[in-house]
Order: C-alpha cells, then sequence, then structure tokens
C-alpha cells in the first residue's frame, strides 16, 4: 500500500515536471515565433501589427480564446489561418515547428488568456 | 631592387598579396566576426530554440551563397541596417500603452571596415559556399512583373508586408528590408529561400509557404523590379 503511494506520488511529480517543462518551452517557442505580431505581453499589438491589415488576435482576450478548442489552436498554428477561416496573414508554421512545439504553443496560449 | 623590375617577382607578389590578405581576413574573422555571426555549419536538419533566442547576427557560414561580392565588400565598408529591428527582434522591442516598438536604443552598429579590409573579407566570405549544389538546382530564370502586380502580390495575396519592407518605411519591420535584396542576394539564392527558408537555417523565422516555382519567380521578379525601379 505504501508502496503504490510513493510510487503515484512520484508519477505525479514527474507529469507535473513535464508539464513545467512544456510550459517552458511553449513559452521560448511563444517568444520566438509568435511575438512580433502577437505582443511581447500576447495582446495582439506586436511591432507588425500596425503594417497588418487584419489585426493580429489577442491572445488574453478571455472570452474569445475560450470560444477556441484546442484543436482549432493546434490546427491554426500548424496550418495556418485559412485552415480555420482565418486571416492568411497567419501562416502556416508546419516547416518551422514540430507537432511537440505545437502543442507546448496551445499549453502556452491556454495559460496565456487565462491569467486575468 | 632587382626583382621589383623582374616580371616573375612582379606576378608572384600579384598573386600572393591577395592571397595573404584573405588568410588575413580568415583570422579576422575567427578572431572577431565569430562573437556574432555562425561561421560553422549546425548539424543539419537540426533546430534549436535556444540558439534563435541568443542569436546577435546572420549565420555567414554560407555568405558565399547568399550575397553578392560587390555588395558585400561595399556594406562592409559603409554598413547600415538592414533589419530594422535586428536579428532577433523580440530582443530589440519594448511593449507602450499604444503597443510593442522597436527600442532603438539596444540595436548594435557593426563596425565599419576599411577598404582593404573590406575588400579582403569580402573575398573570404565568399569562398564560404556550402550549398552550392542546392543553388544549382534552382530553377529560377529571372523575368518581369510589372510593380503595380508584384506589388499586390507581395502584400494582399501573400502578406510578406507583414514583416518586410518593400520601400523605406512601408511595411513590416521584423524582417529584412526587401526593397535592397535584389542588390544584396544572389537572385538564384532569393528564390531558394522564399521556396524553403528551413532548408537553409533551420531556426529561421519566416514560414515556408508552399510555394510553386511560379510563384517563387513571381515574388522574386518583384525584388528584381523594386531594384530597376529605384536604381
Amino acid at each position: 500500500m505504501r508502496r503504490t503511494a510513493l510510487t503515484l506520488v512520484l508519477a505525479l511529480a514527474c507529469a507535473s515536471a513535464f508539464a513545467d517543462e512544456g510550459a517552458r518551452n511553449g513559452e521560448k517557442l511563444y517568444r520566438v515565433y509568435c511575438t512580433q505580431c502577437h505582443g511581447l505581453q500576447g495582446n495582439g499589438k506586436g511591432i507588425n501589427a500596425a503594417h497588418l491589415s487584419v489585426q493580429p488576435r489577442d491572445h488574453t482576450d478571455t472570452a474569445e480564446m475560450s470560444a477556441r478548442t484546442d484543436d482549432d489552436l493546434f490546427k491554426a498554428i500548424k496550418e495556418g489561418g485559412k485552415a480555420v477561416n482565418k486571416s492568411v496573414l497567419m501562416p502556416s508554421w508546419k516547416a518551422n515547428l514540430s507537432d511537440e512545439d505545437v502543442r507546448a504553443l496551445v499549453a502556452y496560449l491556454r495559460e496565456l488568456c487565462c491569467r486575468k | 631592387m632587382k626583382s621589383s623590375a623582374n616580371p616573375f617577382w612582379t606576378l608572384l607578389a600579384a598573386l600572393c598579396v591577395p592571397l595573404a590578405a584573405q588568410a588575413g581576413a580568415a583570422e579576422q574573422a575567427r578572431e572577431q566576426c565569430a562573437a556574432c555571426h555562425a561561421l560553422d555549419a549546425p548539424e543539419p536538419g537540426t533546430r534549436n530554440i535556444d540558439e534563435r533566442l541568443t542569436r546577435k547576427a546572420p549565420p555567414l557560414y554560407y555568405a558565399g551563397n547568399k550575397f553578392r561580392r560587390e555588395w558585400l565588400e561595399s556594406w562592409l565598408r559603409q554598413p547600415a541596417r538592414i533589419r530594422p529591428a535586428g536579428v532577433f527582434p523580440p530582443a530589440h522591442a519594448k511593449s507602450t500603452p499604444l503597443g510593442d516598438v522597436i527600442d532603438e536604443s539596444t540595436l548594435p552598429a557593426h563596425v565599419a571596415l576599411p577598404a582593404d579590409e573590406a575588400a579582403a573579407m569580402a573575398d573570404f566570405l565568399m569562398q564560404l559556399r556550402p550549398f552550392d549544389d542546392r543553388l544549382a538546382a534552382v530553377r529560377y530564370q529571372p523575368g518581369t512583373i510589372s510593380l503595380r502586380m508584384g506589388q499586390m502580390n507581395f502584400s494582399k495575396f501573400k502578406g510578406c508586408d507583414g514583416c518586410h519592407r518593400d520601400a523605406p518605411d512601408v511595411g513590416g519591420v521584423s524582417g529584412p528590408e526587401l526593397h535592397s535584396a535584389w542588390k544584396r542576394l544572389q537572385p538564384q539564392f532569393i528564390a531558394s529561400f522564399i521556396a524553403d527558408p528551413t532548408a537553409w537555417d533551420p531556426n529561421t523565422l519566416m514560414p515556408r509557404m508552399e510555394l510553386n516555382d511560379a510563384e517563387v519567380a513571381r515574388l522574386a521578379d518583384y525584388l528584381k523590379a523594386l531594384q530597376e525601379d529605384g536604381s
């Protein structure tokens, strides 16, 4: 019984460590690939935003982001805005990012949208 | 004294001086440029997010496949900013109530070289050509496109102006300016990089847009038209 409990605690600790690692990776990836348009704060006001005909999504907008499923976000990042009937200005990142990277970004977006 | 008038010694000097200058440039590159520029290729196909987060300057290990020599020499003598927000834009941006802006105070200036050093360095950099085969396989033949059609394609259809300027002060700021691209870059490199930027730089910030040869050519021809319009 004691051994089972110990195994469970270790498993939970490992899962938590992996989740933390994933979130950290997501934050790094977001800084590298997303902030130019979506902003350092994720508010859609990056340095390129003024030059875009369609304004980038505000990732801190809880209501807007809650309306998107994880699959929607995954598809938008991997396949581009056109694949989810949004702006073609959001490019497909599938050549630059692995599926694991995209999942890490989705996890970070979930963190970013609901900090308030 | 006698030897200076001898054609043999004159020829030998003419051959050796540039070689010595290039050897000096190679040493200078290793000692000074390599602190910011990558002079050696990474493992093929490897992506390293930490390298991109800390990158200070463009990689130069394929400079001879990328640049036009005359531009390179001229730029090394009088360096001017090509990337409005630096090589890694998030490091040079700051948030304001109206949105992010470039923090000019964080953008480093590139050292200017004396004429002889610039020429020797350009010669050295042009020898760095690990991707000759890739360029030889490019099917692009420079053609013509009207400025109007080219601009519409560049901005409205392909969205390149989200990150790149096709005229001074027109367009996005995270990517290098493109109104000077034709003067700066080899045509086959332009076509190859547009087709697959990740093949050249696994850590590039430019997405691969899955374009066919004709679409690549239209974009490359627009960069040519911009140069011809401005020259």
